[in-house]
């Protein structure tokens, strides 16, 4: 068929729109790319105000903690940075083929820092120490890890987490937390009392140095037969464990915790042992409240040293986002939803401090006392 | 007199159009709706560095496909602003699928993770360590993924009206069934007229 090309042309102006049928058509459009747009705007969450997204969780800490700090974390915001290295005895080979695990020494970076979102936090009796460590082979294959010195985790996911800082969050009256909300938490969370209860039981370290840290989170651990073990892990101190006491607290440096451990590395280096607990058929692996059996089989697979302590400064521990789903191969998560949680808050967390002015850490390392 | 046939795209493009347009749309979904539910985003983030990663490669691949194969030229009775906005849109879809996955790349060189493709496939990173870049990266990569999204619906509705309003072998040119027949038989149709008077042919992009 031939076409003149006024008529060719034709089909491109306005009336070519009012033939018959070319309405219907043209709302078929318009109707194709708004339910596209409105997919969209549903995966995106703008549709679903109670979604909770990153952004969301992470203004809830900053609420908590009188606003946003400039610069600093929104949770562990006080810390120092440290490093050391990790020596692995061979021991993990059977259990993961991660780099990390075959017999030699890898070069580790890390944080320690108190729980909570205070940049300038007074150390205190129940403050909950954390270690995140950075191990680094040469070649690749990163493993990072948070940690924290108390045996369990108080909510099983996301939205107990979001809820359990508001419910948690002392009355400015009365300096407790407002009995209802707490009554209302607790019965949207039962994992939250019993956990809580295990945690108060268990006696807290008098410092970094001889606290043990645990992971807490379930992993996976893949070996090179493909073989899966549930694990989870924690850092064992080397330094005997002294409980924390009472006359600790009153303590007039403010930073105490600290000031003790940069003195203690300023002695000898401090170590932990890496111990891996073997999870069997039936531990629970997606939530992080429930312990599991003591009798669970231990493996120890390498010792880290901490020989050096250096306050927070731009391009050390400060600007790393110390996530827990940064693993090598042969380390994978398990289905405990709070790993994805903590991924994506630690994301938006250091996607907002990275873009602020920074200001020093409350913790300042003495020229010449880091190691 | 010349005459210029109607002819598809060539196979190959067309294929890779439509592997990326599925690729493309369903990174789109994932990067917004991994930021938006803290429950799904590891999964959706695992998912997300390496099909990044492929849209790149894809897009690369595209590219030179597209030097060595051009696409057929648009229709000669197509308004002059028309071909603009046919040119404009698909430039900006080009750098947008450029951009977008090396931005991405380069905000976690800046923050310092690793490039985890699959189990030990990582990549090197091409950023040096620095926070305020990262930042600015960061929103980069968000900004540019929107306006990638919008060009796109713009895109889609653009070849609805091809398809549905226009009626002309714009749409056709781009499908598996399209204008596989008349591609041999195409002198003396109806737009070898419109050539004939001297309409430059500008090309058409996919």
């Amino acid at each position: 068929m031939a076409e003149d090309p006024a008529a060719s042309s034709q089909r491109y102006r306005l009336p070519s729109l009012s033939g018959r049928g070319a309405l219907a058509r043209l709302a078929a459009i318009g109707a194709s790319v708004l339910a596209i747009a409105l997919c969209f705007a549903y995966v995106g969450g703008w549709l679903s105000p109670g979604r909770l997204g990153e952004a969301r969780f992470v203004d809830r800490f900053e609420q908590v903690n009188g606003g946003a700090h400039a610069g600093f974390r929104r949770n562990h915001a006080k810390g120092v940075c440290i490093a050391g290295g990790f020596d692995s005895n061979g021991q993990g080979v059977r259990l993961s083929k991660a780099v990390v695990f075959t017999p030699g020494r890898v070069p580790v970076t890390g944080r320690f820092s108190l729980a909570g979102g205070q940049p300038h936090v007074a150390d205190g009796p129940t403050a909950v120490l954390a270690m995140a460590l950075r191990l680094r082979p040469p070649a690749g294959q990163e493993w990072r890890m948070a940690m924290i010195d108390i045996p369990v985790f108080l909510v099983r996911n996301g939205e107990g987490l979001y809820e359990q800082l508001l419910a948690t969050q002392p009355d400015p009256a009365t300096g407790q937390p407002d009995p209802a909300k707490m009554a209302a938490f607790t019965a949207n969370h039962p994992e939250f009392l019993p956990a809580m209860q295990l945690v108060k039981s268990t006696p807290l370290p008098s410092g970094f140095a001889n606290a043990t840290f645990n992971g807490l989170n379930a992993f996976r651990f893949v070996n090179a037969s493909g073989a899966v073990t549930p694990v989870r892990w924690s850092m064992a101190a080397s330094d005997p464990f002294t409980p924390e006491t009472p006359e600790q607290a009153k303590n007039p440096d403010k930073n105490y915790l600290f000031d003790d451990f940069i003195a203690r590395v300023a002695r000898r280096p401090v170590q932990w042992h890496l111990l891996v607990t073997i999870g069997q058929p039936g531990d629970v692996t997606s939530d992080p409240t429930i312990p599991w059996p003591a009798e669970r089989e231990r493996v120890d697979v390498g010792t880290l040293t901490i020989n050096h302590v250096e306050t927070e400064a731009p391009g050390n521990c400060r600007d790393i986002n110390f996530d827990p789903l940064v693993l090598p191969a042969g380390i994978e998560p398990s289905d405990d939803p709070i790993l994805s949680a903590r991924s994506a808050t630690y994301s938006q967390s250091f996607t907002r401090r990275e873009g602020e002015k920074k200001t020093p850490s409350a913790v300042q390392v003495p020229v010449g006392k880091g190691s | 007199m010349t005459m210029t046939p109607h002819r598809p795209f060539p196979i190959f493009s067309r294929i890779l159009h439509w592997t990326m347009a599925v690729l493309v749309l369903a990174m789109l979904f994932i990067g917004i709706g991994m930021v938006s539910s803290v429950s799904a985003y590891h999964q959706l983030v695992a998912i997300h560095k390496p099909l990044g990663i492929l849209v790149l490669v894809l897009v690369a691949i595209r590219l030179v496909n597209r030097l060595i194969n051009p696409p057929p030229p648009l229709p000669e009775g197509m308004p002059q602003w028309q071909r603009f906005a046919a040119l404009g849109s698909h430039v900006l879809l080009y750098v947008l699928m450029f951009a977008v996955p090396i931005v991405g790349w380069a905000m976690l060189s800046a923050a310092r993770y690793p490039v985890v493709l699959y189990g030990a496939l990582q990549l090197p990173p091409i950023m040096p360590q620095n926070p305020a870049l990262f930042a600015v990266l960061r929103e980069t990569h968000t900004v540019l993924a929107l306006l990638l999204f919008a060009t796109f619906l713009a895109h889609l509705g653009a070849a609805l009206m091809h398809a549905l309003i226009f009626r002309d072998d714009v749409f056709p040119s781009m499908t598996f069934w399209g204008l596989r027949d008349r591609a041999g038989t195409a002198s003396g149709d109806r737009d070898s007229a419109a050539h004939a008077s001297g309409t430059p042919a500008l090309v058409k992009s996919e």
